[in-house]
């Protein structure tokens, strides 16, 4: 096939279209007489000229040189890329969700507040909370939700002085940034050499400055914190609330709830553990679930339901207000139903099962290449220390690019930023024995290349669209857009 | 059995016999008793693909959509005409089964379209710099808040109360989080009263955000605006606007504005509900690293050849963490190829011909309902595809009777603007043909 390399930009030309608008029936007046002249703009508009069977052919070029779940293996730790259900595309495109408008009157919308009603219902059944609101668009957004309701009830309480959230070392990013968003200070907390919780630590941050905790459990390192219920008990006891960031959910769906782990407030990635499309980086979905003490605070509108009939209820006179426009991410929210519904509570279960399973014996495989820590049980993911003979030379960027060369998508490098030369595989429940071994195969093989040939590893890629980008240069020199 | 689970009952048997367990219960033995949950959840068992597509089909016709009704619904969400190119392309699986391009030497697809889109969004705005995007235009604008908070050093915020009523709710929430003070400027026949909005820039306003075309569908007077904002040194004018608007409107770079913000959703996405939409945001080149969310960036690979990749990544959570500019971790990834895809297929001549017929049809429709006298035009000012008009009826009546004809009704206004108690809100797109407005004129009229 020929290299594709233009830009959409590049293949303008004047009088070329791609549209083609019915003639406009109303009364033709100039614009300058509806609209006066100095708010107009005179000059031509600055877009391409390209027809219809360029933007397809540009388009299709671009997906070529792309990798997706449905490309390949994506074992891409902490992010949970499994399988997205084609029936999930079919039914959030149904004319009945697609093409409603969000300020029609409920009684037009019924099926589509029964579907929100049913989903907040079923995930405050796996989560273990009392009420969802579905409008955070993403679980950092999900996170911030989270925080603000957090605050709410300190401030409810008149407790201003809790400014502090304590976030583990092992947390993801979006975890201090949030909180930081959301106008606390953080309070860094160590982790065991094991890698979880340290619980002196947590003890030594506890005050009554602090407003709350936010963990994930299992840990990012793929960990369950087998003490959460004395690090819950410490943190109350304190008169802190618990976050739980859902990244990690689909390790534990059916067997351990974050509400019954002494959760006050959780978000799910929708997208993540409920076979949402990734979508090349969006858009996600991260509702947010509480528990009663929380209830007051909630986002409006939240849906109810009165009899059979379905409404928004905006009576919350306590609530933090709105996260968002209109309702959350209704057309992710039909997808993750879909897939509820489509798993059950058996499948849902099963899914996790095979996932931490699938995990387990990927680690099996590849602990006598790269370091690894031994005799744990897993979760959905864990995280290789780099190769075990470290040669220094050959790093995990290394590994990561080489991966390439073997047509998979490599795991998360670098994160946690605890664990030296960190790759963090999740395959998720969606990949088969098949496809474990010969991707444990390749980073076997990898390893022995960085032994006999580290040339190879560290020119790698050879057989991508491009080879590996020079991030300093873009960084010094910006250029974020079409200059032509 | 699963369809999207592969491993048989014999590939488990023997992954636990290697890994050393007899049973998949023993995977789980870290989880202590006293947190494990000891019972099925209550939901339904799994069901079939068919089972699960008639349930949730019957839910969907439980609702009543644009295609039963004649849309002439806007305050936010248009009913504008989706190319069927855009969702052919935003449907190939390569992109959206792909998630954020961190490895980008096999997510060209993904940073070309992302480069394109932001290239796109400069070129509509006038902008230097466009980010991957935000979440909606809500949260657009409250980001934008939170960057000129950081770019000025300053905690006060300075809003018409003619930008969208929700808009104007997020900004709320997300300021009281920082302690960020929000003042309301309120609005004067229809636009953002100027010796108000004066009164309230100072030496400690951060930035004054506007909307144009307004909530009201009016026209603001943005060079008036900017004086204002701008009176005060490192002020910074924030303007939200319908990106649908520029394929006829000056640029809001030529108008001095700082950081553009808007909801993308006009751009060839769907209604869906409110959701998933996009937010975008563009600014000028200094303030380029305050920026939040993702952004590409043009450079080369080994060989020298044109490649795209995250760029400015120092402003980020994964990097900074608690010193980002935003938590945001995503975009809205295939929502803006959506955006990006519209844009190029209508092109140069293609917005601005979108944008002249709704202008057109808006006026006609503005004029047929108003001539009977019945119906009265809220205001005076210079519109795009909104207008507001009034009357002696009641608005949620005249939209129930409206709906018994088959057509989805304006935007009631009384409940944000009481002094505009029965003002209802008409949102007109290229999608409306005149039949379609002479029965809403005529049907208004049979009303009164």
């Amino acid at each position: 096939m020929r290299k594709y390399n233009e830009l959409i930009f590049e293949l303008s030309k004047p009088g070329r279209t791609a549209y083609r608008l019915p003639e406009n029936d109303v009364e033709n007046i100039a614009v300058e007489e509806l609209i006066p002249a100095e708010y107009l703009n005179d000059d031509e508009l600055n877009l391409p000229e390209v027809s219809e069977v360029d933007i397809i052919r540009h388009y299709t070029n671009l997906s070529d040189k792309n990798f997706g779940v449905d490309t390949g293996f994506y074992p891409l730790g902490s992010c949970t890329m499994k399988y997205n259900p084609k029936i999930n595309e079919d039914m959030a495109s149904l004319d009945g969700f697609k093409n409603i408008h969000p300020l029609q009157s409920e009684e037009t919308v019924q099926g589509a507040l029964k579907l929100m009603y049913e989903l907040d219902k079923a995930l405050c059944e796996i989560a273990g909370m009392d009420k969802m609101t579905l409008q955070p668009a993403a679980g950092a957004h999900g996170e911030l939700t989270g925080l603000t309701l957090i605050k709410a009830y300190h401030e409810n309480r008149g407790d201003t002085k809790r400014t502090k959230i304590i976030v583990p070392d092992s947390a993801h990013g979006t975890n201090p940034a949030s909180a930081i968003m959301a106008g606390f200070d953080t309070i860094e907390i160590k982790s065991t050499k094991d890698g979880l919780v340290d619980i002196e630590s947590l003890k030594a941050a506890l005050s009554d400055e602090v407003a709350g905790l936010m963990l994930t459990n299992p840990n990012t390192l793929g960990l369950f914190e087998k003490d959460i219920k004395e690090i819950a008990d410490l943190v109350h006891g304190c008169g802190g609330l618990l976050y739980y960031d859902g990244a990690n959910a689909n390790a534990i769906l059916g067997q351990a709830r974050p509400g019954d782990m002494g959760f006050d407030v959780v978000h799910f990635n929708i997208h993540k553990t409920f076979s949402t499309p990734h979508g090349g980086g969006g858009p996600g979905s991260g509702p947010v679930g509480v528990k009663k003490i929380l209830l007051d605070f909630i986002p409006t509108p939240t849906v109810e339901k009165d009899g059979d009939r379905y409404y928004l209820d905006y009576d919350y006179p306590k609530s933090v207000g709105r996260m968002k426009d209109f309702y959350g991410h209704f057309g992710i929210l039909v997808r993750a139903y879909t897939y509820i519904l489509t798993m059950g509570r058996d499948g849902l279960k099963k899914a996790s099962e095979m996932a931490v399973l699938n995990a387990n014996y990927l680690g099996h495989r590849l602990k006598d290449h790269y370091n690894l820590q031994e005799d744990t049980i897993f979760k959905h993911e864990f995280v290789l220390a780099g190769l075990k003979d470290g040669l220094s030379e050959v790093t995990t960027l290394d590994v990561a690019k080489r991966l390439l060369d073997y047509g998979y998508h490599p795991p998360t490098v670098y994160f946690p930023l605890i664990v030296n030369e960190a790759l963090m595989p999740e395959p998720t429940e969606s990949e088969s024995k098949e496809t474990l071994d010969e991707f444990a195969d390749a980073l076997i093989k990898i390893a022995e290349e960085a032994r006999e040939n580290p040339e190879i590893l560290k020119e790698a890629p050879h057989n991508t669209p491009v080879g590996r980008v020079n991030e300093t240069q873009a960084a010094r020199n910006p250029v974020l857009k079409y200059e032509g | 059995m699963y369809p999207y689970i592969p491993n048989t009952k014999d590939d488990e048997q023997r992954m636990l016999e290697a890994i050393g367990f007899n049973k998949i219960e023993d995977l789980f033995s870290d989880i202590p008793d006293d947190v494990k949950l000891n019972r099925d959840l209550n939901l339904k068992p799994s069901m079939s693909e068919l089972e699960v597509a008639n349930y949730i089909t019957k839910l969907s016709k439980e609702n009543t959509t644009i295609n039963d009704l004649t849309c002439f619904l806007g305050a936010g969400a248009y009913d504008h005409y989706i190319p069927s190119i855009v969702g052919h392309i935003t449907s190939r699986s390569e992109f959206y089964t792909s998630y954020t391009p961190y490895q980008a030497e096999i997510s060209q697809g993904t940073l070309q379209y992302i480069f394109e889109y932001q290239s796109l969004i400069c070129n509509l705005t006038g902008m230097d710099v466009a980010n991957a995007s935000l979440y909606d235009g809500g949260t657009a604008i409250a980001e934008a808040a939170f960057m000129a908070s950081n770019v000025t050093r300053r905690q006060e915020i300075v809003i018409s109360k003619t930008v969208n009523p929700q808009a104007r709710e997020v900004l709320k929430t997300y300021a009281h989080l920082q302690g960020i003070k929000v003042i309301e400027v309120e609005d004067e026949g229809g636009v953002t009263n100027l010796e108000e909005l004066q009164s309230h820039v100072t030496d400690k306003t951060a930035a004054v955000i506007v909307q144009s075309p307004n909530f009201f569908g009016i026209i603001e007077d943005i060079e008036a605006i900017e004086k204002v904002a701008h009176s005060q040194k490192r002020t910074l004018l924030i303007a939200s606007v319908d990106p649908i608007s520029l394929g006829i409107l000056k640029t809001p770079a030529s108008l001095g504005v700082d950081i553009v913000v808007g909801e993308g959703q006009a751009l060839g996405i769907p209604l869906s509900f409110g959701g998933p939409y996009l937010g975008f945001i563009a600014t000028k080149k200094s303030h380029m690293r305050k920026l939040p969310g993702r952004i590409v960036g043009e450079t080369i690979d080994t060989e020298g050849k044109r490649a795209f990749v995250l760029t400015l990544q120092a402003r980020e959570q994964h990097i900074r963490r608690e010193k980002a500019t935003s938590n945001i971790c995503s975009n809205q990834g295939i929502n803006t190829l959506a955006a990006a895809v519209y844009l190029v297929t209508l092109g140069k001549k293609g917005l601005r011909e979108v944008a002249l017929q709704a202008t057109q049809k808006a006026h006609y429709a503005m004029n047929e309902i108003t001539k009977s006298g019945k119906y009265k035009p809220l205001f005076d000012k210079p519109f795009f595809k909104e207008f507001a008009i009034t009357s002696s009826a009641d608005a949620d009546e005249i939209n129930s009777k409206l709906l018994e004809e088959k057509i989805l009704g304006g935007y009631s206004l009384g409940k944000e603007y009481p002094q505009y108690k029965n003002g209802i809100l008409y949102a007109v797109t290229e999608k409306r043909t005149k039949e379609e407005i002479d029965r809403l004129s005529s049907v208004l009229e049979g009303m009164i």
